[in-house]
């Protein structure tokens, strides 16, 4: 041990020497400071654009937060977490199909066919409904982050990273459909906040959203907005900014207005900003990322000269990095009244944050004019001992009025019923 | 040359497919990864101590093509969930990979240990860098293939699981990777 560590400082002294010689050829490499200079007192200031903007450098309860990724293998049908979840009384949770690895955004085709989107696999599958019997199908493999699925006469639409695609007929072809057909690609390729949720609205146009590339930063004019376009991918046109990363959005059925989920930034603390639900009255809005967090902060490093007045405030406010997801209004008559016309959110539950929040799925009650009245649990359980057994990400009804919804950690979908419990055939 | 390597493992894969246990199915592994979690072959990661849940998502992702390797591709094809989870959890237990002998040049190693400070590698990576669920054991890696994985991670031309290396890289000036992957490969 002793004569290791002279060892090391004769090494350290030879380096000094080495380094002082050789200091003009260091110096020519414009990032690498002068060898052998004092110890560095405080480290470098991070780049822009870096995700770990606003990270405290010695914070011990800090440093051990990391993004949770799901396990890569689907859990099996009899080991997934239901009997762990909780609902109100009445309420009834199944599992409606399993073995989907990351299973993601929900569409409904006409003929009953579940679609089921992906983030960290290449896959898009689709649950048929034949005979009283469902089967899983892969419908389209080999793409990237594929995580947006959407339904309209007959054609499924795919949202990748940066493209958008279409299966025409996809239903009359589940065992053996034709690749998908690329509509769109005017879209950047970052990693983060790359991946989309689309959906088509009441005007019959697709909704195509381009998060902020970053945790918090300044950016062009094609990113931090919703996009929308015609079917076929022709008419773009820029429908709402000031969006950091929203990954689920519907349209209220009495106004036809749209509302969306955006995630807050991380690294600002624990408790603040609040992810967003926001309803979008005109187009054109700015909605103040990443300037104005959750309609009343003023970012501390990029909203220097801004004003939260400038900026379309949210109309509900879902809870520190919760990362609320998938959002649909519900419009069946099987749940309780109160719930028509609700909003049903999965929350896929915070990383940034020592102890964990959402994991969940809540129902958001609006007020007449459309304001938040009330936020209250519909399934709980994902999250135990602060550690996720299951992370829901969207939410879908169904022409029975029972509901589905995702779990990319274990891969299934799940269906909420109310009322007598019906066994639905496997 | 690659083709011919490629025949052998395959070989190796195929007469190794009866009723053997794991150990004797990972001497198929050392013959690139090395003995005793330290590998001696370029650009070719020491295994040892990895952290479970990444090796598993590693090997998912060479099974499915979704991380592109062709030998790695090959090898995983045929392999089961089971075998996967299996590998991971060996993997885990067997002995972490030693540092080099020679301390580092102290030049080198200041400037990597400020890069390190600076970019906050400890927050997902640990302060000691032995990684934590799905995210990767890194100290002491091989130094060649900590140099390859940043500057792919940079250009996107490895798809992480999700993508955040790709976001922490962006940020990264190239210049930079060589000083932390020496550091990183020296660290004590």
């Amino acid at each position: 041990m002793k004569s290791y560590s002279s060892a090391s400082r004769s090494l350290l002294l030879a380096g000094a020497f080495f380094g002082a010689l050789t200091l003009s050829a260091v110096a020519q490499q414009p990032a690498a400071p002068a060898a052998g200079a004092a110890p560095a007192a405080a480290p470098a200031p991070l780049p822009p654009g870096s995700p770990l903007i606003g990270r405290p450098a010695d914070n011990e309860a800090a440093a051990k937060l990391a993004p949770v990724a799901p396990p890569p293998l689907a859990g099996a049908p009899d080991k997934l977490p239901i009997a762990k979840l909780k609902l109100p009384p009445g309420f009834n949770i199944e599992v409606y199909a399993a073995g989907m690895a990351n299973a993601r955004s929900l569409a409904l085709g006409d003929k009953g066919t579940v679609f089921v989107g992906s983030r960290l696999v290449d896959k898009v599958y689709g649950i048929e409904n034949k005979d009283g019997k469902r089967s899983v199908k892969v419908i389209a493999s080999g793409l990237y982050r594929p995580n947006g699925v959407a339904f309209k006469n007959g054609t499924l639409y795919i949202a990748e990273l940066s493209k958008v695609s279409k299966i025409d007929k996809v239903e009359d072809n589940l065992d053996s459909p034709p690749k998908p057909t690329m509509i769109y690609d005017k879209l950047p390729k970052d990693e983060a906040h790359g991946w989309k949720f689309i959906a088509i609205g009441p005007d019959n146009k697709l909704y195509v959203p381009v998060g902020q590339p970053g945790n918090v930063v300044l950016h062009d004019e094609d990113h931090g907005q919703i996009r929308r376009m015609n079917l076929d991918g022709t008419g773009a046109e820029i429908y709402v900014r000031g969006v950091r990363n929203t990954v689920g959005f519907d349209w209220n059925p009495e106004n036809k207005q749209m509302y969306f989920t955006d995630n807050g930034r991380d690294w600002l603390s624990e408790t603040v900003p609040e992810d967003e639900l926001n309803r979008v009255t005109k187009q054109g809005e700015h909605f103040g990322a990443p300037y104005c967090l959750q309609g009343n902060i003023i970012d501390q490093e990029l909203g220097w000269g801004k004003d939260c007045k400038d900026y379309t405030a949210p109309v509900g406010l879902m809870g520190p990095h919760v990362a609320a997801l998938g959002m649909r209004f519900y419009t069946g008559s099987m749940f309780p009244k109160s719930y028509k016309n609700a909003i049903i959110v999965a929350r896929h539950g915070s990383w940034n944050k020592t102890n964990k929040q959402g994991g969940d799925v809540v129902v958001v009650k609006l007020n007449k004019d459309g304001t938040v009245k009330s936020m209250e649990p519909l399934i709980t359980g994902f999250l135990q001992d602060n550690k996720y057994v299951g992370r829901p990400v969207d939410v879908m009804q169904l022409k029975d009025g029972s509901m589905l919804v995702s779990d990319d950690w274990n891969g299934a979908v799940y269906r909420i019923t109310y009322g007598k419990q019906k066994v639905a055939g496997k | 040359m690659r083709k011919i390597t490629l025949a052998l493992i395959l070989a190796s894969i195929t007469f190794s497919a009866g009723a053997e246990t794991l150990e004797e199915r990972f001497v198929t592994c050392q013959g690139c990864h090395g003995e005793k979690g330290q590998s001696g072959t370029e650009n070719t990661p020491s295994l040892g101590g990895q952290q479970a849940p990444y090796a598993l998502i590693q090997l998912f992702m060479f099974r499915e093509k979704l991380r592109d390797f062709e030998p790695m591709n090959e090898m995983a094809k045929a392999l089961t969930d089971d075998d996967l989870r299996n590998f991971s959890d060996y993997i885990a237990k067997i002995p972490k990979p030693a540092p080099p002998t020679d301390a580092g040049e102290p030049a080198r190693m200041q400037r990597g240990q400020a890069l390190v400070k600076q970019y906050l590698c400890n927050t997902c990576h640990n302060g000691d860098f032995s990684g934590k669920e799905n995210v990767p054991r890194i100290a002491n890696q091989r130094e060649d293939y900590l140099a390859k994985t940043l500057g792919e991670y940079k250009d996107n031309s490895r798809h992480g699981y999700d993508g955040s290396m790709a976001d922490v890289m962006g940020a990264v000036p190239k210049e930079q990777i060589a000083d932390l992957a020496y550091y990183i490969a020296r660290v004590r």
